[in-house]
């Protein structure tokens, strides 16, 4: 039914998918990601666990001094040494970090040099129950239902205003999302903007429009450079989560992977669709490669607005007014929401609304740039004026 | 005449702006039939062309196929080569002559068939796996001719598909359109070479300031309501005083011999003379057979070494109807505009 349509979009397909340029740009993405994620898999290894050295004396503080430990975030192990000498051996050829030595509850502590603040922390805390442990059953007490009670008290925040949670690869991701969709959004409707002049400059259009229809040469184009932009996104999200996956990344972080990588695609989608309408229309006013600056570069800078706000104010403050309007106004929509949702700081409704507020305008452009297209696409020469695009018949 | 299809261009009017491209624009091209449009530029050759093609919308009027108006299904059995070539430059020739094939609604086997074939036929099948931008111009339209052949098409609309072309292209591409009129198709095409378009053409349409101011064979045109006659032979002195060429050459015994021969004759005057060269022009009223009594008459003043029937060429026509009533400035500014433009690009390349 629709043949020249799927025959021009396929045209699209075959030549840009083979086009060097194109395999670059994507190896150089996915190489970006994976790199990306190599990096911080390897900065997370680096803060290895301490290894506390503990002879016979101080064997049973194992369980204590990891639970205490794991309470402050330091990752610490414990190893068992015959004795006294050699904990303090263990501490001196560096198989240890630091040894408990001498008898309970005084113990000692072994290092090389000193011991770093938080550890300083974690040992005193032990310190102290030891000395409470020791007073407990001195006055006849049982310490292990009191530390027992004294670990259930847990402190009772009621924050008035409080910061949405995100981690660290919560904000990772949202700079990926935001910095992948603004570079391949930009990307593809500067494809677009280029494919238009180009049959125009060549003046293939003539050829082609004796045969279909513009509105059928418009679509199939932008449908094609679409499959291949989708193509290039989806490789560096599905590489960007096996990454992250694989390295481990995400193992600690509350981020729904498959949800961000999901709504920067559908995103990408809807993005994609209305700014390629957009673009197309108005590269087919000028005729020479060299205009198409002056009319499709003001809707790329307008990009750069969503984008800048998106990356330099969401990771931070995701509820900040600016961001949360941006993320509802179509052509805005595609390049702050899945910052937001990969912060993890919206509900699915809310995404939801956003889309179908683009979704919305979607006819109407398409309507609006099929007649400026159609209108000025045979007219070679001078730029043609918008407003003459729309009148003309 | 009746059975064979027709490509009526019927009282078209087209105007951009103020001005007015085509004013009722009105022929036929048959089937099986190589129609030559010539005309200034900016007489509206082009625009006729491309509001056949339906890129372009005209103002009033109607194109029919058959007699049913062209619309997109008969546009899609069209083979057109627009005035401005164009190809992708960057994709290889035959994937591109595969993919407009495809476009006009051929299969894929269908089209790579037709895409061999026409590239062989017109020279170009080894550079087929070159994209268009490395081939020498006169390739490329090669290519563009192929571009308008591999769809099979019913109806050829050729603007100016000559331009540019070395003479063996030009026997070829002449030969090809010879050929698919042969098999019916019709052909219009454009051409500024008159000499060629006389050559090529069952029939000539001569257009200016969008209208169509002579159409016929070449033969209709050329008739003309006197008859002339050359006369290479006794010099005839008179003519109204253009005889320039008497006084030259060895021809002075012959002029004494018979001066005027021809001034004596009933019915007959001497358009011009050239040395021994006289034309003679016959009166509209003048019997079947009168020129014999001329013949006679030249016989008895000399020898006679051609005696041969005159008729206007092509250019002679053109620049009657053309040249001739070019006082009017606006297809002249139109014409010029389009002239330093081509100077410009010329220039710039």
């Amino acid at each position: 039914m629709n043949g020249p349509v799927a025959l021009v979009a396929g045209r699209e397909i075959t030549t840009r998918l083979r086009s060097r340029a194109y395999l670059i740009t994507t190896a150089l993405l996915l190489a970006a990601v994976v790199a990306g994620g190599l990096v911080l898999h390897l900065a997370q290894g680096s803060s290895s666990a301490q290894v506390v050295g503990l002879t016979p004396q101080t064997a049973s503080l194992a369980a204590p001094l990891e639970a205490t430990a794991e309470a402050a975030g330091l990752d610490v192990s414990t190893r068992q040494v015959a004795d006294d000498a050699a904990a303090t051996a263990g501490v001196e050829d560096g198989s240890l970090d630091a040894a408990l030595t001498g008898d309970l509850p005084a113990f000692t502590v072994v290092v090389e040099k000193d011991l770093d603040a938080q550890a300083t922390t974690v040992l005193t805390g032990l310190r102290q129950q030891t000395a409470l442990a020791d007073a407990v059953t001195r006055l006849g007490g049982d310490p292990a239902q009191v530390s027992q009670e004294v670990a259930g008290a847990t402190l009772d925040v009621h924050a008035l205003n409080p910061e949405p949670a995100r981690d660290g690869a919560q904000v990772v991701a949202g700079y990926v999302a935001g910095i992948l969709l603004f570079l391949t959004l930009q990307t593809c409707a500067q494809m677009v903007a280029q494919g238009v002049v180009e049959e125009k400059s060549s003046r293939v259009v003539e050829l082609l429009l004796a045969t279909i229809r513009p509105w059928q040469l418009m679509v199939g184009k932008v449908l094609g450079i679409g499959v291949v932009g989708l193509v290039q996104v989806a490789v560096v999200v599905v590489g960007g989560v096996a990454s992250a996956s694989a390295f481990g990344l995400v193992d600690t972080s509350d981020i729904d992977l498959g949800a961000s990588a999901l709504w920067s695609l559908v995103f990408f989608v809807v993005g994609f669709v209305m700014y390629a309408f957009a673009v197309a229309a108005l590269a087919s006013l000028v005729s020479r490669q060299e205009d198409v600056g002056s009319v499709v570069g003001p809707m790329i800078l307008f990009m750069v607005i969503p984008y800048v706000v998106g990356i330099s104010i969401a990771p931070w403050d995701p509820d900040n007014p600016i961001v949360v309007a941006l993320s509802y106004i179509p052509f805005c929509a595609p390049l702050v929401m899945p910052i937001r949702v990969a912060l993890g700081t919206v509900d699915t409704w809310q995404v939801l609304v956003s889309l179908g507020l683009s979704l919305v305008l979607v006819p109407a452009l398409v309507w609006l740039a099929a007649r400026i297209y159609s209108n000025a696409v045979l007219r070679t020469g001078a730029k043609v004026r918008v407003r003459d695009a729309l009148r003309a018949a | 005449m009746s059975d064979v299809p027709t490509l009526e261009i019927d009282h078209l009017d087209k105007s951009y702006g103020s001005v007015r491209a085509l004013r009722d624009m009105t022929f036929d091209v048959h089937g099986g039939e190589i129609f030559g449009f010539v005309g200034s530029n900016g007489a509206g050759k082009t625009t006729t062309m491309r509001i056949t093609l339906g890129v372009l919308a005209a103002d009033a009027g109607e194109v029919r196929w058959d007699g049913r108006p062209v619309d997109l299904d008969v546009r899609r059995r069209i083979g057109y080569m627009p005035e401005e070539r164009g190809l992708y430059p960057k994709m290889k020739v035959g994937e591109q002559l595969v993919y407009l094939a495809r476009l006009h609604g051929m299969s894929t086997s269908e089209a790579r068939a037709a895409t061999e074939h026409w590239t062989e036929l017109l020279g170009v099948a080894a550079r087929r796996d070159d994209e268009v931008q490395k081939l020498s111009l006169g390739n490329q339209q090669r290519v563009q001719l192929a571009a308008a052949l591999v769809t099979h098409p019913e109806i050829l609309v050729l603007d100016e598909p000559f331009s540019g072309l070395d003479p063996v292209a030009v026997d070829v591409m002449s030969g090809v359109l010879r050929e698919r009129a042969e098999a019916g198709v019709p052909v219009i095409f454009s051409s500024h070479q008159l000499e060629l378009v006389e050559r090529l053409c069952d029939r000539v349409g001569i257009i200016r300031d969008g209208t169509t101011v002579a159409v016929g064979t070449i033969d209709d045109l050329r008739t003309t309501p006197t008859q002339r006659w050359l006369v290479d032979g006794p010099p005839s002195g008179g003519g109204g005083g253009v005889d320039e060429g008497g006084g030259t050459g060895g021809a002075d015994g012959d002029g004494e011999r018979a001066p005027g021969w021809a001034l004596a004759l009933p019915g007959v005057t001497v358009v011009s003379t050239d040395g021994p060269r006289t034309v003679l022009e016959l009166a509209p009223d003048a019997a079947d057979g009168a020129e014999q009594a001329v013949l006679r008459a030249a016989l008895d003043a000399g020898p006679v070494r051609e005696f041969t029937r005159v008729r206007p060429s092509l250019v002679d026509l053109y620049r009657d109807v053309v040249a001739a009533t070019g006082a009017d400035d606006e297809p002249g500014d139109e014409g010029d505009a389009s002239d330093h433009a081509a100077g410009g690009t010329g220039a710039a390349a």
